[in-house]
């Protein structure tokens, strides 16, 4: 019973980017299965995500398919997601769409005043160059920076790390 | 004494914190469509996003602490502005204080007034982040890693702008000038946070004017601004009493919710 409530939320994907489950994402913090009861514990990466209610339907309708009916789907805020918490075939699989995966946390050491302070060096998801430069702090979703290559010359997304 | 968990003196602080991130929200996501660049256009409706969520968060929680059947979606679309407790600085137009009714937004006002709160709600965010209201310590841990980005684009902002050309720099020191005065209110204690300060919930928030200074001094520094002097003027927005701005803003992100009241996407 284990098995089939994971393989069906292995189903589950982030409908921002697609290539990812909620597992690759790091969002699914507790799967409790009794003989009665299927319980999962998901947090939200950003407090704002529009994602958030999309992503718990669509692990309703999963496990209404496998069976589990009366599934309970609960949200923790408590610790505060992570981009830690994205798996290695995630980060993989962002590199591979072309989004360069976050580096390191830099949440609680961040630089307040990056001027001071160099940004950390994003390897470009392309062509593997160092040679990239950041166009703006925020992109096309919330979880993004926008970078772009100078060898290569493309523009590509930075998933922020936080 | 009053101020325990669940008291009304919780509620009212955890609306305060809401209110604060509800109509600062809101004021940055007027930018949508009007940025200055697109980059911009893009950054303020992603930092809105994140203020409008931890509003929700908050709203949410002090809806179950109140227990009176008032959801997020209640306490943020179905308040009068004399309800609303944030403080006078989110709710100023755009255009800032001396040409309010312009129908133009002045991208060095928002600079020098997201500069002001993401500095100030880093060291809120951060002190909360142990408070014994477990629910709220989880939403400020949360909100405060999303803060440090917000504080990170306002101080680049504030120095291109402050240390750029002399129009930029006179704009710049104009918008600080204009708001400074507003800034007085984020920092005054009243008995609402003495009491929930008494239980670990909350923080006296004359306690953060020092840390929050050593956070924006230099950056005012470096952007060759100065400081403007300390005035006696005292908004109140937090004690429900705001300016003439408020009530528009609600009127127009409440019409939907009150035109049609329940309604449902």
């Amino acid at each position: 019973m284990n098995a089939s409530v994971h393989a069906a939320l292995e189903r589950v994907v982030d409908p921002e980017i697609p290539a990812l489950t909620i597992f690759d994402l790091g969002i699914v913090r507790e799967v409790n299965v009794t003989a009665k009861r299927v319980e999962v514990v998901i947090t939200p990466t950003y407090s704002g995500c529009p994602a958030m209610h999309a992503i718990e339907e669509a692990i309703r309708r999963a496990l209404d398919a496998a069976g589990f009916t009366d599934a309970t789907i609960r949200t923790s805020l408590a610790p505060a997601w992570t981009t830690d918490w994205i798996s290695a075939a995630g980060r993989d699989k962002l590199a591979q769409l072309g989004i360069a995966p976050p580096g390191a946390r830099a949440a609680t050491a961040m630089p307040l005043h990056f001027h001071r302070s160099p940004l950390p060096k994003v390897p470009c998801p392309r062509c593997g160059s160092p040679a990239t430069e950041r166009l703006a702090e925020f992109g096309s979703t919330a979880c993004k920076a926008l970078y772009r290559c100078r060898d290569c010359r493309e523009p590509f997304d930075y998933f922020k790390p936080i | 004494m009053a101020g325990h968990y669940g008291s009304s003196e919780h509620i009212e602080y955890l609306l305060r914190l809401g209110d604060n991130a509800l109509v600062l929200g809101q004021r940055l996501a007027e930018w949508c469509g009007h940025g200055p660049a697109l980059e911009e256009d893009v950054a303020m409706a992603n930092i809105a996003l994140d203020l409008i969520g931890q509003a929700r968060l908050l709203y949410a929680h002090a809806g179950r602490l109140e227990d009176c059947g008032r959801d997020e979606d209640a306490i943020a679309y179905l308040r009068d502005p004399p309800e609303y407790r944030n403080a006078t600085l989110a709710e100023l137009p755009n255009s800032g204080v001396a040409s309010a009714g312009a129908a133009q937004g002045d991208y060095a006002v928002t600079t020098a007034r997201n500069l002001i709160f993401a500095s100030y709600h880093c060291e809120g965010w951060r002190a909360l982040a142990t408070s014994s209201d477990r629910d709220l310590a989880a939403i400020a841990a949360k909100s405060l890693k999303e803060a440090r980005y917000h504080l990170r684009h306002a101080s680049d902002w504030t120095i291109r702008l402050g240390d750029g050309t002399e129009a930029s720099h006179r704009r710049m020191q104009r918008a600080l000038d204009s708001l400074w005065p507003y800034t007085h209110e984020l920092f005054e204690t009243d008995a609402v946070e003495t009491a929930v300060a008494h239980h670990g919930i909350g923080i006296e928030s004359a306690s953060l004017r020092p840390s929050w200074l050593a956070i924006v001094r230099p950056i005012l520094t470096e952007a060759t601004l100065a400081i403007p002097g300390d005035t006696a003027f005292r908004s109140t927005g937090k004690l429900g009493r705001h300016s003439e701005h408020l009530g528009y803003l609600l009127a127009e992100m409440q019409s939907l919710a009150r035109a049609y009241p329940g309604a449902q996407w």
